[in-house]
């Protein structure tokens, strides 16, 4: 098999067995996983930028809150229905990161994670200002009457859990077709030496560009698929925290890897899951992963797996 | 209250605040000035302070200005400490490099904070100040008789809040002494100017790192020690003090001390007029907006000189 026959097969087969997985998971884990497949997909377009465009944002979860909020509101306000109100989402979203982008980008290195996380920060206060429509802090929820599609309600445990995988599929495949396109290997490129690709000919900002959008995009993506799927819609998702949980799944799981970000979030819910139990003081464990990687696992699980034993992988 | 008194009294409550900010933001100006890195923890060496600064003066017994001053002395040795062990531990590991050094302080961040929230607990916890007496302030308007000379209602300051502005400006030049007239500070600054040179003249630059990242978070938990009689000790308290930290130390122009102090009283001023006469919420959006635009438009900072 060649590379890329190779990582479809991958691909489809880790489809596979989320499809298999789906019917035969105790509910309590079915639930877990439909939510680790959104938050899933919200790494995967952190990934696009951190991964393999070099680029890392500290604040994804302004682009992660413009599709929650986007669609959230269009529900729960405009009355829309959920495939609408989705593309809402998306749009806003897309918008968002465009105009993030065309600022932002004319920074690099620190200067480009301080300012986005700025932007973030201002967002997530923009969304407490407006408390009156926002519902601030305490946010709203989505009637469960209105979250359904052509009559399959999404509060349905299997319904949803399949809802779920769809858009983490669909954002996988996205991404992991856009890689072996020349536009992805012109982001490698940009994260490998930047001056290098721009004396090749390439015109570096439309590519970065262009990698801030679909990466915003599919945050907003997994935002819109959370308030669908789970009804709540709150300001802790526009926070600092869900900016630095993309960053974390994503070191975890192996920047730069196709399957990656799903591993990097498995392992971190179900860790904080446990964590939580024992004490209230949960985050401690992200603070420590995020030290020991810095440290001693730069390339993350899926990262160590491929420089140790498996060359081929995505 | 009339217009008159209430601008007043946002600028002496924004005059505290900016102290304390123009202390908090000097220790992050000046890790990024001598090291080039950015201290993401910043914030919670500044709730370490407060945090040792209520352990310290819940354990000595007596008059309340001896458990202040005792922890006036002990809270910036520890976070120094705890600060220069993640110097050690984790900052030389990764060769300073700016990007693993952010994420590496995002994982200390989450660690301190953590810990104080399983040790110290949830809740928010006063610490007593050494003395506190209110002064009435006086207000002078036209009047039917011509200049009247009044006590508004409600027109008065702590004579604690005077002392945290007297003592910050008092830490404040005790900084510019040692920066320009010590040996520690001509090591420091030296290693800032240009690290290879100074390698070569013998500078242990190692130390000087581990000196001045300890002397950073020294200068926060000072700043939270003076704030802790007014506000409270909890565990959560070092977000805004990193954020408006990080907005002064940018709008100052990265690295640049004299830049800092400025920004901070502008930003410590106008943050605590906004809140009192619109929302802090607002007054937040619109520095963090700036803050952004600044960096992406005028990279050096608003008073900084343009970098080669």
């Amino acid at each position: 098999m060649n590379l890329d026959a190779r990582s479809v097969a991958l691909h489809l087969g880790l489809i596979a067995v989320l499809i298999v997985l789906g019917f035969v998971l105790p509910t309590y884990h079915q639930g877990n996983l439909a939510r680790i497949l959104v938050l899933a997909t919200y790494a995967v377009g952190y990934n696009v930028l951190f991964g393999y465009t070099g680029l890392l944002s500290l604040g994804h979860a302004m682009f992660f809150a413009a599709g929650m909020y986007g669609c959230g509101m269009a529900m729960h306000l405009g009355g829309l229905t959920v495939i609408p109100a989705f593309v809402i989402g998306l749009i806003c979203a897309a918008a968002l990161s465009a105009v993030v982008a065309l600022l932002a980008l004319r920074t690099i290195g620190v200067a480009f994670m301080i300012v986005t996380l700025m932007f973030a920060q201002s967002v997530y206060l923009t969304a407490l200002y407006l408390g009156e429509w926002t519902g601030g802090d305490e946010g709203f929820v989505i009637a469960q009457a209105t979250r359904q599609i052509a009559g399959y309600a999404l509060t349905e445990p299997l319904t949803r859990y399949f809802a779920a995988l769809t858009l983490f599929a669909v954002a996988l495949l996205i991404t992991a077709r856009m890689m072996q396109m020349s536009f992805g290997r012109v982001l490698i490129g940009v994260r490998e030496n930047e001056e290098r690709t721009r004396m090749l000919g390439y015109d570096v900002f439309r590519h970065k560009l262009g990698a801030v959008i679909i990466s915003g995009t599919i945050a907003g993506a997994a935002g819109a698929g959370y308030a669908v799927l789970f009804g709540y819609v709150g300001a802790t998702f526009a926070s600092v925290q869900y900016s630095i949980f993309p960053l974390l799944w994503v070191l975890l799981g192996g920047m730069g890897t196709t399957i990656g970000p799903l591993i990097g979030v498995a392992f971190m819910f179900y860790l904080i899951d446990y964590a939580s139990g024992v004490t209230n003081a949960y985050m401690l464990i992200a603070g420590a992963a995020l030290v020991l990687l810095t440290l001693f696992a730069r390339a993350g699980i899926v990262g160590e797996i491929r420089n140790r034993w498996v060359p081929w992988l995505p | 209250m009339e217009f008159g008194p209430h601008l007043m009294l946002a600028i002496l409550e924004g005059a505290v605040g900016a102290s304390v900010l123009a202390l908090t933001a000097l220790g992050l100006s000046l890790v990024f000035g001598v090291m080039r890195v950015v201290n993401v923890a910043h914030g919670e060496f500044f709730m370490l302070g407060a945090v040792v600064a209520w352990f310290v003066a819940n354990s000595i017994a007596g008059h309340p200005a001896i458990g202040f001053l005792a922890a006036l002395a002990i809270a910036p040795l520890i976070a120094g400490a705890v600060a220069m062990l993640v110097d050690r531990l984790i900052l030389k590991n990764v060769a300073y490099d700016p990007e693993a050094t952010i994420v590496g302080t995002i994982g200390v961040l989450y660690i301190l904070q953590q810990s104080a929230l399983m040790i110290y607990g949830p809740e928010a916890r006063p610490v007593e100040p050494p003395f506190s007496h209110r002064i009435a302030l006086p207000w002078v308007e036209w009047g039917e008789n011509g200049l009247a000379f009044f006590y508004p209602w409600g027109l008065s300051i702590t004579s604690y809040k005077l002392f945290v502005i007297v003592a910050a400006i008092a830490i404040l030049l005790a900084f510019w002494l040692v920066m320009s007239r010590t040996r520690l500070g001509l090591i420091m600054r030296a290693t800032q100017m240009d690290r290879e040179t100074a390698l070569a003249f013998g500078i242990p630059v190692q130390r000087v790192y581990s000196i001045v990242f300890g002397f950073g978070a020294a200068l926060a938990a000072l700043a939270a020690v003076l704030i802790v009689p007014i506000q409270q000790a909890h565990y959560l308290m070092g977000h805004d003090p990193l954020l408006l930290s990080f907005i002064v130390v940018i709008i100052g122009g990265l690295g640049s001390v004299r830049g800092t102090i400025v920004a901070a009283l502008l930003i410590g001023m106008s943050d605590g007029i906004i809140s009192v006469f619109l929302s802090p919420t607002l007054s937040k959006i619109i520095a963090t907006l700036l803050v952004a635009l600044v960096l992406v438009f005028r990279p050096q900072g608003l008073f900084g000189k343009k970098m080669a």
